[in-house]
């Protein structure tokens, strides 16, 4: 499975270059955003109707960390769900009974889509608007697909949200709020909110909201800023539903940052003025906290495996704000539209690549050794046993790096493995005996 | 549909890749959406392996559904031929593919690829990962010996040839199965025994195919070996080592048993036996352990290891028992027999957690679920069986099996528990500040076990579980579940009285107690009623 077209050039010399490839991709499902996702909304559940992989793949992504009980779980279709549909139903219906009077806290449900309920033709929308019958109010029911044959990594977050527009409250007014689309920690939320208070902007809400019942109402003042650059889905229905995207990269770093709450403040007449009284504080101490990791970042190199599709606006940021030289940058689809104010901000020429075929990429890898790689969990420990520096994307998505507070904190996390390799004084190669037997305690 | 939390086990064809990854030369061609790809975390990060899973996941799409998802497949096979240069392949299908009925194996077979390539059926809806790797080390070895087995004939051990065997069951991703080879190794050259192929472990294709040279074979992992061992009796006559060496006694019986089946000198037992676990568990401070309430739960090997351990050679009172491997509940339902105890044999991790909180252990032996569980409940914990998590893999020599494997064991054991002395002062000296109800083990550190943030969890769960229709289910014919919901009421004083009690007891006293209370009619619980329950059921 290598097939892949040749470089296609875009328009002009000074934009990216894109090629596209099919082979075999080593990314989540879409899945996995249930592990963010269920702690963001904190009276949801997520209920997965999959099979035993399905269950373990949020276990073992989530690392089997039992904090505290989870607001997930998986129905796990057995052999006997197999044999008939409306059994099937029937069946679903009686966990979800189970599960809901366990807990009787939970306000909301959400029913999601596999790979095998796909297959078999389970239709959970059909079985979310019985249960929403039943259960309505008290607990709304909604379903959406995280299944690794229709959604990526970061998809399925898209997938929960596009689930819950077409609920939204309509706002009766037409005039001006502000909509903040896409999952963000609750410490960056609030920064963001105190700045667009300060500039004037009042009337913001997040999407998704941290407690079901705090729904933001969408009308014809809808103006979207999108928070994360995987909502494609998500943006179309609240267009449909008459709220109007502004168009700005993303906010990490602070060129991104700034221009994200630009778009805002210019969509709501916010004075260039206050606008720069609002923002230069906090501009002026993320850029000395940069400063700080430009020495050991400026000029190194890095290479980004295709995962979450945060890669073109985090390229952007390590290009311009801390020097880096972007070997690859891997995305597993790319959004053009959502995309373009970071496309046009990465150095001329750099190479995307869209899609992906593992082992070519592996090979390119290889052959560029590049000083940084960013990849999945599953090809860092491989690659760091080659003596490549790796940083794993997953950690990008779970940790707050949005806005000018943690544009530190991001450039932080790509210092790590050179600042580590600076101190570590032993075994540039890992001793085959830290999973093999070793030959010191061999038979003697 | 099983309504699942926490799962013990992953699909069966995570077994299949703990099989694969544990060889040297053996690839897997995996008939699967993209997002099973997550396995690979599972050896690249919780074992730490520095080589990519051999593993090529065909991450077929919605819009190849119908189309040419067999086609994608077949092209993996050759790539992932070409590109890896395997030994032999194995394939299959996880649990999406197996619905699309594109018959990988057929698929494989047309391909006429220059190494043998072995198809597996593994039903994903039905099956589970141990399940998965027992059948996958199976159809491999079967497949790679199917000629020799033609009309084999066992030679007689030359005289003045040393005895040998095969070690088999270690595989990628297995609880201390590293240091388990290790040390069992070491154990068999000191009796003079060589070994001639462990497997999967480390194994390659070639190695696979002198199995039958050995003259018996030692069963490490029934759970995953023990259906190829049964096939190599009758193939190849080589007779089997079942005794599982965990723990002194059993550790002792394996010796006997090696040297009877390889013809040893019995003298040569006595130079190999020693450990230090007998003299630590007969010194005067292990007392404390003595009568120690224990739960086991984890695969049925382990828990079966662990339970004569906890008896004989700690002085413990198990009260309790379960695994969540069906395959050997007969095994486990056996065990529970003996001890007098009802067996547990679930998978659903919220029974477990029921049973626990029911059964209010001092110390929990269990999987990386039940160190959850206890440190929520606010019990001691030792590790002892798989699922396994990054600290499962330790960087220092840490087996569980032979002679040192028995001496790591005391330590991980009591690690967690209260040192003998320390106990009892906090036990008279209850209201002493610094004690209070955040005491951990003094050699344990203020930081460690997180008690003082489960604390506030501990006791709402505990007392919530019992309301749970899973725990009402897993003690039938039990007293009816008191605390929570009745009409009792618990004096001031006898609350207070209550609260002098050590924490890790105290449950089980409040428990105890209100039980009490309901049997006597007695509405408000004093400090006499208290002090009456404590005379009535003894410690
Ligand atoms: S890829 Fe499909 S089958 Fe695999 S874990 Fe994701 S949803 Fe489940």
């Amino acid at each position: 499975m290598t097939v892949h077209a040749p470089i296609t050039p875009a328009a002009g010399c000074s934009e990216p270059v894109v090629q596209r490839q099919r082979g075999q991709h080593a990314v989540f499902c879409g899945l996995t955003g249930i592990i963010w996702m269920h702690r963001k909304i904190q009276d949801a559940f997520f209920l997965v109707v999959g099979s035993r992989t399905c269950a373990h793949l949020i276990q073992s992504a989530a690392g089997v960390m039992i904090f505290a009980e989870p607001r997930f779980a998986t129905a796990i279709i057995e052999e006997r769900d197999l044999a008939g549909i409306a059994d099937a139903h029937e069946e679903l219906d009686r966990v979800v009974d189970q599960l809901l009077s366990r807990r009787p806290d939970i306000k909301l449900l959400f029913l999601v889509g596999s790979c095998p309920s796909e297959v078999i033709k389970l239709d959970l929308g059909r079985a979310a608007q019985r249960l929403d019958k039943r259960f309505n109010p008290g607990c709304r029911v909604l379903s959406y697909s995280g299944s690794g044959i229709e959604t990526t990594f970061t998809q399925g977050e898209d997938a929960a949200l596009a689930a819950m527009v077409p609920g939204l409250p309509a706002s009766g007014t037409s005039d001006a709020s502000l909509l903040i689309v896409g999952a963000l920690a609750d410490v960056v939320e609030d920064q963001f909110r105190r700045l667009f208070g300060e500039m004037g902007i009042r009337n913001v809400a997040f999407f998704p909201p941290r407690h079901s019942t705090d729904m933001p109402s969408i009308g014809p003042g809808t103006l979207m800023l999108l928070a994360q650059p995987f909502l494609a889905e998500t943006a179309r229905l609240l267009e449909t539903r008459g709220a109007v995207r502004l168009a700005a990269p993303f906010p990490l770093g602070v060129e991104g940052t700034t221009g994200w709450l630009a778009a805002a403040a210019a969509a709501f007449g916010v004075q260039r003025g206050t606008f720069d009284a609002v923002t230069s504080g906090p501009r002026e101490r993320a850029g000395k906290a940069l400063a700080r990791y430009e020495p050991e970042l400026g000029g190194k190199s890095v290479f980004f495996f295709p995962d979450s599709q945060l890669e073109a606006p985090l390229a952007r940021f390590l290009a311009r704000e801390v020097g880096m030289r972007i070997v690859e940058v891997g995305m597993p689809y790319l959004h053009r539209q959502h995309l373009a104010p970071d496309m046009a901000l990465l150095p001329p020429g750099t190479l995307i690549t869209e899609g992906a075929d593992v082992d070519l990429q592996m090979d390119r890898c290889r052959a560029a050794r590049p000083d940084l790689v960013v990849c999945g969990l599953g090809l860092a420990n491989p690659l760091e046993a080659e003596g490549l520096n790796t940083k794993w994307s997953i950690e990008l998505v779970f940790t707050p790096i949005q806005g000018y507070e943690q544009a530190g904190d991001l450039a932080e996390l790509f210092a790590r493995p050179f600042n580590r390799k600076a101190r570590l004084k032993v075994g540039a190669r890992p001793s085959r005996t830290a999973f093999t037997r070793s030959e010191a305690e061999s038979c003697n | 549909m099983q309504l699942t939390v926490w799962t013990y086990e992953g699909p069966p064809h995570v077994g299949a890749i703990r099989i694969a990854t544990a060889m040297k030369d053996v690839h897997y061609v995996l008939h699967a959406p993209q997002g099973d790809t997550y396995a690979d975390l599972l050896f690249t990060m919780i074992e730490r392996r520095d080589k990519r899973t051999p593993v090529t996941y065909t991450t077929f799409q919605a819009r190849d559904l119908g189309g040419d998802t067999a086609d994608i497949f077949q092209r993996a096979c050759l790539d992932a031929h070409e590109r890896f240069k395997p030994a032999a392949i194995l394939v299959g299908a996880s649990c999406t593919a197996e619905l699309l009925q594109d018959n990988p194996a057929g698929l494989a077979a047309a391909l006429n690829l220059p190494v043998p390539v072995i198809p597996l059926e593994l039903p994903s809806y039905q099956k589970k990962e141990n399940w998965g790797a027992s059948e996958t080390f199976y159809r491999l070895t079967r497949a790679l010996l199917a000629d020799r087995a033609q009309g084999f004939v066992r030679a007689e051990r030359a005289a003045g040839k040393r005895p040998s065997c095969n070690l088999l069951g270690p595989t990628a991703l297995g609880f201390r199965h590293r240091d388990d080879i290790t040390e069992i190794s070491r154990l068999l050259a000191r009796l003079g025994v060589d070994v001639n192929v462990v497997a999967p472990f480390d194994a390659s294709v070639a190695d696979i195919a002198r199995i039958p040279d050995a003259d018996f074979n030692i069963c490490l992992y029934p759970e995953i070996a023990d259906v190829t061992v049964r096939w190599l009796e009758r193939a190849f006559r080589q007779p089997t080592i079942r005794t599982v060496p965990i723990g002194v006694g059993a550790t002792t019986d394996f010796i006997h048993e090696v040297v009877k089946v390889a013809e040893l000198d019995p003298a040569v037992a006595e130079t190999v036996i020693g450990s230090r676990l007998p003299w630590y568990s007969r010194s005067v401070d292990s007392t404390y352990l003595t009568g120690k309430r224990v739960f086991i739960f984890g695969d049925a090997t382990h828990v079966i290891a662990a339970a004569r351990i906890a008896t004989e050679e700690m002085g413990f009172t198990v009260v309790g028992v379960g695994t969540y491997t069906r395959e050997f509940a007969r095994e486990v339902r056996a065990l529970a027999e003996t001890l007098g105890v009802e067996a547990l044999i679930s998978d659903d991790y919220l029974e477990v957690e029921a049973r626990i909180s029911e059964l209010q252990p001092e110390l929990v032996l269990g999987t990386q679920m039940e160190r959850h569980i206890a440190k929520r409940l606010r019990v001691a914990c030792a590790v002892i069986s798989a699922p396994v998590h990054v600290q499962d893999f330790p960087a220092r020599y840490s087996p569980q099996m032979g002679f040192e494997g028995a001496n790591v064991i005391f330590d991980s054991w009591i690690h967690p528990l209260m040192m003998g002395l320390e106990e009892h002062l906090i036990g008279m000296f209850r209201g002493d500040f610094e004690f209070s109800d955040n005491a951990t083990p003094s050699h344990l550190g203020s930081g460690h076990g997180s008690h003082t943030a489960a604390r506030t969890v501990a006791e709402p769960m505990a007392a919530e579980i019992p309301a749970r229709p899973a725990a009402a289910a897993a003690s039938p014919g039990a007293m009816p579940p008191p605390t929570t919901g009745t009409s009792i009421i618990w004096a001031t004083d006898a609350e207070l009285e209550l609260k002098k009690i050590p924490f890790f007891v105290r449950g089980k006293a409040r428990r105890n107690t209100e039980r009490f209370a309901i049997l006597q009619g007695v509405d408000l619980i004093t400090v006499d009623t208290l002090y009456d329950a404590k005379a009535h059921f003894g410690r």
